[in-house]
C-alpha cells in the first residue's frame, strides 16, 4: 500500500519500498484501485466517512498476502484505528483480517523476513524521529536496527524523543498555532545535533517538519527509512 | 479560517505563563520517567496491572460501593451519597449546620473544585480555607488551578511574591523558602481556628473501610489534628478492593505524579480518633460523589474512571504544555480532562465537545498513564460522538467529499492529477481553508500526484 501521501507527494518513498522488497526477493503487487487508509476522517471524528474508505481498502487488498505500508501511521490505522471504528459493524471481521496481515515496512523486513542486518553503505550522520503512531509497535526498534547496521551511517539521539512533531493530521490545520509550536520544538532538538539528515518511518511528520523549516528559510533534509535502505544498496552497487 | 478555542487560547497566552507551564510539566515528566525506570525493570507491566485492578473496580462498582459503605460504617464513619454536585455541597452544609460550625480548613481535593464547594459555602457564610500551598495561592488570587497536582504551575515566583505583598503577607520576596514560611505562619493560626476539616481521598479501600490521603506538605494532618470533625469528599471511582492493592497504586501514584518514590505524607485513616489519641476529629463523614460518573460508566469511555489523578498525562502532553490548563475551561485539564470534562457534563456535552479535538493523538498520555488508560482511543470516540450529534467543529476540514473520492479509484486518479494545481496557482486563490491554515507557517512539498503510478506502470511494460 503506497499511502495517499506517497501517492500525492512522496513517490520516491513508494518506489524505494518496491525496490527494497524486490531486492529481498519479494514479488510486489500494487493494486491500482488503492486510495487511502481512511485515517483523516477517522481522526476528524467522521467515522461514517472513514468506514467508507476502509471498506474500499479492505476490498482493494482482499488477496491473502501481506500488505506492506511505508508508514507507521497508516499501518497503525489498519491494525488499530479501523478496528476501533468497526467494533459495532457487521463486517468488522474483514477489517480485523486486513489488520492482521498489515505490516509497516521496517517491521516487516526485520520481524517478517528476519533480516536484521543491512548491506551497502550510506555515509551520513542521521537523527531518527520516532513517529508517534509507532508507539507500542516494533517499527522504531526495527528501523534503528537496520539503519545502525549500515556501513558509514551513524545515528544521533535527539532530545525529548517521545514528543510529537505536531502534525496530527487535521490537528495541523485546526490547531495551527499549537501544531507549529510543537514542530518548532522538535526542529530545535534536531538542529541541536546538526545531523545530515532527519529520518523517519512516517512522511507525514517529515512533511510537517520540512514544511516549517522551509517556510522559515532554514530547510532541513529528510528521508524515509526505506529510502536510506535503498540508497545504501545503490551506493554499493547491489541494485541499479 | 476559524481556529479551535484551545488553539486561540494558546496563541494569546502570556509568554511567561507559557514558559512556566512548559518548564514545570517538562520537569515533572523527566522526574517521573527517571524514578520509574531507575526503580523498576519494567514499569509498563506495573501500569498494566494497576490498570487491570482499576478497570475491575470500575466494572464492579455495584459490588464495591456497598462493601465500602459497610466497612466505613463499621469503622464509625458516616457515609453519604451525592448524585449531583449540589447534593454533595448540601451534605457538607448540613453537617456544618448540625455542628453550628462556620470555619473549614481544607486539604487539596479536586472533587471539591468539581462540585464548586467553596463558592457554595461562601454563599452560606461559611469560610473554607485552602491549606495546600498551591491551592492557598490560587484562593488568595481568586484564580483557578491549572494542573491536577500542581495547581499553580502557571504562576511565576514573581507573581506569587507580588500577590503575597498585596495581601499583607510580608514585603516583596520571591524566594520559595520565604514564600513557604510566610504561608506556613499564616496558616498555623488558621488551623487552630478551624471547626471542620475537609479532605479528598486518593483511595478508599472497600475491604477495610480505610481512606488514604497523600500530601507533601503535611497540611491534611494539621487539618485533622486541629478540628473535631473530618469530612472526606470522594468520587465513587476512587475505590480499591483490598488494602494490599495500595502497595502497587501508591508506588505508581507518587512516582507518576511528582517523581517521588512515595509522597512525604501518606495517611491511612480508618475512622475518627481513638480514645487513646490526644487529638483528632471525633466525628468523620465520607461523601461519595457521582456527579455524572455513572453516566460515564454507561458510556464507551468508562476506562477514564480508572484515573488516579496523578497528572502525568498533563506533564507529557505537548498540547497541554503549549496551551496551559486554563485553556481547557475545566477542573480537569490535559488529556484526561479532554475526555472526562465533557463526559461529566452529561447532556451539556456540546459545551466542551471541542476538548477531545485538542490532541495530535500522539499517544504519549497513554504511554505514561499509571493505570494505562487508552486516552487517544477515548478522544477519538468522543470526536465521533460529537460528529454524530452534529456539533460544529471549527477548523476541521469536512470529510464527506474526501470519502467519496477515496472510495472511488477513478475519482481518486483525477484528484491526483488536478492536485498539481497547487504547484502553479497561488494557494490564496484556492478555496481550501485547510490549505491556507497549513501555509501560514509551513510550505507544502511539490505535488507529484500519480508519479509513483507512472513509474510502476512504465517499469512493468
Amino acid at each position: 500500500m503506497a499511502t495517499c501521501l506517497c501517492d500525492a507527494f512522496y513517490d520516491d518513498v513508494a518506489i524505494a519500498t518496491v525496490q527494497v522488497l524486490e531486492y529481498l526477493g519479494c514479488e510486489v503487487v500494487f493494486p491500482e484501485s488503492q486510495t487511502c487508509c481512511g485515517q483523516p476522517a477517522f481522526n476528524g471524528g467522521d467515522w461514517e466517512a472513514s468506514r467508507k474508505v476502509v471498506r474500499h481498502t479492505v476490498k482493494t487488498f482482499a488477496e491473502d498476502i501481506p500488505v506492506i505500508v511505508p508508514s507507521g501511521s497508516c499501518a497503525g490505522m489498519l491494525f488499530h484505528g479501523a478496528q476501533l471504528e468497526f467494533e459495532k459493524e457487521p463486517d468488522k471481521e474483514s477489517v480485523n483480517a486486513l489488520g492482521k496481515k498489515t505490516w509497516e515496512v521496517a517491521d516487516f523486513i526485520v520481524h517478517g523476513l528476519n533480516k536484521t542486518k543491512w548491506e551497502g553503505s550510506f555515509n551520513a550522520k542521521i537523527a531518527f524521529h520516532k513517529s508517534c503512531h509507532t508507539r507500542g509497535t516494533k517499527t522504531a526498534e526495527a528501523s534503528l536496527q537496520l539503519l545502525k547496521s549500515i556501513s558509514g551511517l551513524s545515528v544521533v539521539e535527539i532530545g525529548e524523543a517521545e514528543q510529537c512533531c505536531g502534525f496530527g493530521g487535521t490537528f495541523s490545520v485546526s490547531f495551527p498555532a499549537i501544531s507549529s509550536s510543537m514542530g518548532e520544538l522538535k526542529l530545535e532538538h534536531v538542529r541541536e545535533k546538526n545531523p545530515d539528515l532527519l529520518v523517519s518511518a512516517d512522511m507525514s511528520c517529515m512533511m510537517h517538519l520540512c514544511g516549517l523549516a522551509s517556510h522559515e528559510q532554514k530547510p532541513i533534509k529528510a528521508m524515509h527509512v526505506v529510502q536510506i535502505l535503498r540508497d545504501a544498496l545503490k551506493n554499493s552497487g547491489l541494485i541499479k | 479560517m476559524a481556529h479551535q478555542p484551545i488553539d486561540t487560547f494558546a496563541s494569546c497566552l502570556k509568554p511567561e505563563t507559557q514558559a512556566a507551564v512548559y518548564d514545570g510539566s517538562k520537569k515533572g515528566h523527566e522526574k517521573r520517567t527517571k524514578v520509574l525506570f531507575d526503580n523498576y525493570a519494567n514499569p509498563d507491566d506495573l501500569r498494566k496491572l494497576a490498570g487491570n485492578i482499576k478497570q475491575h473496580v470500575v466494572e464492579n462498582l455495584d459490588t464495591y460501593l456497598p462493601k465500602a459503605e459497610e466497612a466505613l460504617t463499621r469503622n464509625g464513619i458516616k457515609v453519604h451519597w451525592a448524585s449531583t454536585a449540589e447534593s454533595a455541597c448540601n451534605h457538607v452544609l448540613d453537617i456544618m449546620r448540625a455542628r453550628n460550625a462556620t470555619r473549614i480548613v481544607k486539604a487539596k481535593t479536586m472533587v471539591s473544585e468539581e462540585i464548586e464547594l467553596e463558592a457554595f459555602l461562601h454563599k452560606h457564610k461559611i469560610e473554607c480555607l485552602e491549606t495546600d500551598l498551591g491551592e492557598f495561592i490560587v484562593q488568595l488570587d481568586h484564580d483557578k488551578p491549572s494542573h491536577i497536582v500542581k495547581p499553580i504551575i502557571h504562576k511565576s515566583r514573581k507573581e506569587i511574591a507580588e500577590l503575597f505583598e498585596k495581601n499583607g503577607l510580608g514585603d516583596y520576596n520571591d524566594e520559595p523558602q520565604v514564600i513557604t514560611r510566610r504561608a506556613r505562619e499564616h496558616l498555623r493560626k488558621k488551623y487552630l481556628e478551624g471547626d471542620v476539616a475537609i479532605t479528598g481521598a486518593n483511595f478508599v479501600v472497600a475491604e477495610s473501610g480505610r481512606i488514604v490521603v497523600v500530601t507533601n506538605e503535611g497540611n491534611s494532618r494539621f487539618c485533622l489534628a486541629a478540628t473535631s470533625c473530618h469530612i472526606a469528599i470522594v468520587g465513587i471511582e476512587k475505590l480499591l478492593p483490598r488494602d494490599r492493592d495500595l502497595a502497587l497504586l501508591l508506588n505508581l501514584l507518587g512516582r507518576s505524579g511528582t517523581g517521588q518514590e512515595l509522597t512525604v505524607y501518606t495517611e491511612f485513616i480508618s475512622g475518627s480518633k481513638l480514645s487513646t489519641q490526644p487529638d483528632g476529629p471525633q466525628e468523620m463523614h465520607v461523601i461519595f460523589v457521582d456527579n455524572g460518573r455513572t453516566d460515564v460508566l454507561a458510556s464507551d469511555c468508562k476506562e477514564i474512571l480508572r484515573c488516579i489523578r496523578c497528572g502525568a498525562c498533563l506533564n507529557v502532553c505537548p498540547v497541554y504544555r503549549q496551551a496551559s490548563g486554563h485553556a481547557y475551561r475545566s477542573v480537569y485539564p490535559g488529556p484526561v480532562g479532554a475526555v472526562l470534562s465533557p463526559l461529566l457534563l452529561g447532556k451539556n456535552f456540546p459545551l466542551k465537545a471541542d476538548l477531545p479535538k485538542a490532541s495530535s493523538l500522539c499517544g504519549a498520555c497513554n504511554e505514561v498513564c499509571p493505570v494505562d488508560i487508552p486516552i487517544p482511543d477515548l478522544l477519538l470516540r468522543l470526536r465521533s460522538k460529537a460528529k454524530d450529534e452534529g456539533i460544529a467543529s471549527p477548523g476541521t476540514p469536512p470529510m464527506g467529499g474526501w470519502a467519496v473520492m477515496a472510495s472511488q479509484p477513478a475519482a481518486w486518479k483525477v484528484a491526483l492529477t488536478t492536485g498539481k494545481l497547487i504547484n502553479f496557482v497561488p494557494t490564496k486563490l484556492l478555496p481550501i481553508p485547510a490549505l491556507r491554515a497549513w501555509e501560514k507557517t509551513r510550505d507544502l512539498p511539490a505535488w507529484r500526484g500519480g508519479a509513483f503510478r507512472s513509474w510502476y506502470k512504465n517499469r512493468k511494460s
